[in-house]
């Protein structure tokens, strides 16, 4: 063993490292919040669960929204520091513990971050608590020099008495503020008194992401801590048949081996022991009742499934009448296939679990979910799990899952150690949980002056809701997100029928993904919308104008995105334009994408222009970057993704087999923002939906092909 | 025993020699910084610098990487480009949920290093090995560019 410096940068306890002794530990990861709580708790004015403010002048924002990616850390830090009066570096943000009551996302009924819902939900609850806080300070002050409140002002959390000139900073007054009653409710600034509110503001969590400091939920280490490699049965509802791991336990570096009842894990020093341990193991399973599924069965039962009759969830008018009777008609069938999130930090989840209790280190969208998988599985009472959350390395729905941190407990139960389980990203793909393949039927009818006379849509697919939130289901036995955006186009229709065929295919579990209904639906209905524009030779944006006279906001981001993106102009031969609105998440969205199809049905994106109205931007620059994100997620799908299944494995493993959009593929994208006063609108997953139409209509109007089955790539090729 | 020399300091690891350096980076030097994306060169979340040259960590060997200087996100910043690609990806606002990023920058701070004013094709070519899952590539050819006027 040499002695030298500690290398620049390193941290952490290197268990086979001869460095470990120069190293300091830093537990960063696990402790850094509850610690600060805990200094402060002494003397720090706390009127509501999201704002503490420490006699040492610091001012947390308990943050009930998960950052990853999409930049609410710094929005809702925004909304807290405008009605504090405080400047928003004043402000710090730090992960809420798991908690349903305190930290409920009011539009999802319980502690999650997901369906573009968290700056909507921020927009009144952390406004209005911040006034209600600014508001026991101010008195604090007032009281103390015996002046009128209404007669004082705040800048950067100081408070003056503009008639004597006192001042005093919020920390000197906690000690008064907490004896003082809290008020139910304070007066919001009005809207020319904003200060940040509507500019672009730099985001709080990035510097640390630009140096590789940030800490994921991959990147925790704890002392003593071994890391699990994950083999899961390949085939949903499979079991351990057979199991021979001598060559594995021999292997440098191999810990343990553990067995659940479907999967096995070996423990090593590092992943890489870790993971050659796996490859050494000789498994046998048992495979189960989907062992002989296929692709083919899947699609089929769907198809099969759409010929019943369903749930209406709207009706308007007679719209078979209507369309039996019309000048022209048309339907057709669209298809969209299962999908994998891919997000680029890996599932992993790191667990601890002891007698007394278990602590569990993650990324999660539903911390509290988390918690009580954790207390399932191990079978400890819920106050005795403890959940650090962490930035999250991208989440677009998968981490409202958390099967895995129970796998993770399962596993680190059998064990005295902390484990960190880190799937890799075979198994990740392999093992998701699959946004639903959906086949729906539509129909309309135009009239002779091409106007449309009825319309009907029939969905059939899985109901994730059904499943993760079954209170969400209406009483007449709809989902409401299988018919997003099917049920309420943006467009006037004189008659319109909207219904749902529930279809739960076997062989995988379905769940949220980005976009959820509209990403399914927009692209139905915007599609089949172009069909009607051009079976009514009528130009897409036209036709789409005269039935948005009812919906001026649809129609004015409509209108831009024609006018940016040069709608109309000359392209060379062999590219197109197509173009989509909707309304959804809150958000009106038009979006023009340009692309070129070669004779060889090679496309190449060319240029993306999107006009957003989400009413009030909160950080108008972190509004375009979520669109642009948005779009790209979405294009990446629409052109090249699906998850299938033979023999009831799925097929795609790692970026070779589910491919992502590259830099060299990626068009220019142009984000304009419509300058609106409305209640802020949802953004993470309006391009995401938006982009699949846009690129379909594009490739119909450079091809002349129309593709109804996703992805469109594929469905270029084949004609279909 | 393999001695590595890694962020201008020398150290020895007792690791088999044909342990990716990514996993050595990460478990064994605490060096958390450079990311596990694919584990078979197809993301680019795991590229560090060998000799100023990116490489993708998760398919080098250990052995492979003695007598080399070995540069990862932790340090990119004290060198010209590395800094003025971090400085720019933050003027910019780059990042979304940053998982990618490290090997985004330390890609495009070899980038820089070695070209000092990049045109689209040489981006194309320098990045494209490198998967954003958030979709931040427009501001990423942004932020190089902007990072060469620096
Ligand atoms: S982890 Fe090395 S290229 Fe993906
Ligand atoms: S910023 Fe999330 S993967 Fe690139």
């Amino acid at each position: 063993m040499t002695n030298l410096p500690p290398p620049a940068g390193l941290h952490g306890p290197g268990r086979r490292s001869v460095l470990a002794g120069g190293i300091a530990l830093v537990l960063s990861t696990a402790l850094p919040a509850g610690s600060r709580i805990a200094r402060a708790a002494s003397a720090r004015f706390a009127p509501n669960a999201f704002i503490r403010i420490g006699a040492d002048g610091s001012i947390t924002l308990v943050m009930r929204d998960v950052e990853m990616g999409q930049g609410i850390w710094t929005g809702a830090s925004m909304l807290l520091a405008e009605e504090l009066d405080v400047g928003l570096d004043q402000v710090t943000p730090e992960f809420a513990p798991p908690n349903d009551k305190l930290y409920r996302n009011p539009l999802l009924g319980l502690q999650a971050t997901g369906g573009s819902t968290s700056i909507r939900g921020d927009w009144n609850d952390l406004r209005k608590a911040a006034a209600i806080a600014r508001s026991v300070l101010v008195r604090a002050a007032a009281q103390q020099w015996n002046v009128d409140p209404a007669a004082c002002s705040v800048m950067r959390g100081i408070v003056t008495h503009g008639a004597t000139g006192q001042t005093a900073p919020y920390a000197s007054l906690v000690p008064l503020a907490v004896t003082l009653p809290v008020p139910a409710d304070a007066a919001l600034k009005n809207r020319r008194d904003w200060l940040l509110i509507g500019t672009s503001q730099k985001r709080l969590d990035t510097p640390t992401k630009v140096n590789g400091k940030t800490i994921y939920g991959i990147d925790v280490r704890l002392p003593g801590m071994k890391i699990a490699s994950v083999a899961i049965c390949p085939v949903l509802g499979g079991k351990l048949a057979r199991l021979n791991d001598t060559a594995a336990r021999k292997l440098p570096g191999v810990v343990d081996v553990l067995k659940l009842d479907n999967a096995v894990a070996v423990v090593g020093e590092d992943f890489w022991a870790a993971k050659q341990g796996l490859d050494a193991l000789d498994i046998d399973w048992d495979l189960g009742a989907n062992a002989g599924l296929t692709q083919a069965q899947i699609v089929q039962g769907h198809a099969d499934a759409s010929a019943g009759s369903g749930i209406v969830a709207r009706m308007e008018g007679d719209p078979d009448t209507a369309i039996a009777g019309a000048a022209i008609k048309r339907d057709a069938v669209y298809q969209l296939p299962f999908l994998a999130h891919a997000p680029m930090e890996p599932i992993n989840c790191t667990a601890h679990v002891r007698q007394d209790g278990a602590t569990i280190w993650c990324g999660t969208q539903v911390p509290t979910r988390a918690q009580a998988e954790a207390a399932r599985v191990t079978g400890l009472p819920i106050e005795q799990v403890t959940v650090h959350n962490h930035m999250i390395g991208g989440g677009f729905g998968r981490r409202l899952e958390c099967e895995y941190v129970g796998i993770a407990a399962a596993l680190a139960r059998q064990v005295p150690y902390p484990l960190k389980m880190i799937w890799t990203r075979e198994t990740d793909i392999r093992h998701d949980r699959y946004r639903p393949y959906y086949y729906d039927r539509v129909a309309a009818g135009l009239d002779e002056k091409g106007e449309i006379v009825g319309w009907t849509h029939k969905t059939t697919g899985s109901s994730v809701m059904a499943r993760w939130a079954p209170a969400g289901m209406r009483a007449n036995g709809i989902d409401p997100d299988a018919v997003e955006c099917a049920e309420n186009p943006p467009y006037d229709f004189p008659s319109l029928r909207v219904s749902w065929v529930r279809h739960e295919p076997p062989g995988l579990v379905t769940a949220w993904w980005r976009g959820v209904g509209p990403a399914h639906n927009v692209f139905v209905v915007e599609s089949f919308i172009d069909e009607m524009a051009h079976a009514a030779k009528q130009d897409p944006v036209a036709f789409r104008r005269s039935l948005l006279r009812m919906n001026p906001r649809a129609r004015n981001v409509l209108d831009l995105a024609a006018q940016k993106s040069g709608w109309g102009s000359a392209v060379p031969k062999g590219v197109g334009r197509g173009v989509m609105v909707q309304s959804a998440f809150g958000s009106f969205l038009s979006v023009v994408c340009e692309l070129g199809v070669s004779p060889e049905n090679e496309i190449r994106l060319r240029r993306v222009v999107a006009v957003m109205d989400c009413g009030q931007a909160v950080n108008p620059n972190s509004v375009r970057a979520q669109v642009e994100g948005g779009l790209v997620f979405g294009m990446t799908t629409a052109l090249y993704d699906e998850i299938t299944l033979e023999k009831g494995r799925v097929q795609q493993s790692n970026f070779d087999s589910y491919r992502m959009l590259r830099m060299d593929e990626t068009p220019s994208i142009e984000v304009h923002i419509v300058d609106s006063t409305a209640t802020p609108g949802g953004l993470g997953e309006t391009g995401t939906a938006a982009a699949f139409p846009a690129v379909a209509n594009a490739i119909f109007a450079a091809s002349g092909k129309r593709i109804r089955r996703l992805p469109l790539a594929a469905g270029l090729v084949s004609g279909s | 025993m393999l001695t590595l020399q890694i962020n201008g300091h020398a150290a020895e690891f007792d690791v088999p020699d044909d342990m990716p350096l990514l996993w050595v980076l990460r478990d064994v030097a605490g060096l958390t910084g450079t990311k596990f994306g694919c584990g078979v060169a197809l993301c680019g979340c795991c590229t560090v610098h060998l000799d100023g040259q990116p490489i993708r960590s998760c398919v080098t060997a250990a052995r492979d990487a003695v007598g080399h200087k070995i540069t990862t996100i932790e340090v990119i910043g004290d060198t010209p480009a590395g800094a003025k690609i971090q400085k720019a990806w933050l003027d910019l606002e780059v990042v979304q949920c940053g998982y990618c990023q490290s090997g985004q920058i330390m890609s495009a701070a070899a980038l820089l290093a070695g070209n000092a004013s990049p045109s689209d094709g040489d981006i194309d070519d320098a990045m494209s090995g490198n998967i954003c899952r958030c979709g931040t590539y427009p501001r990423i050819r942004a932020a190089i560019k902007h990072a060469a006027t620096l």
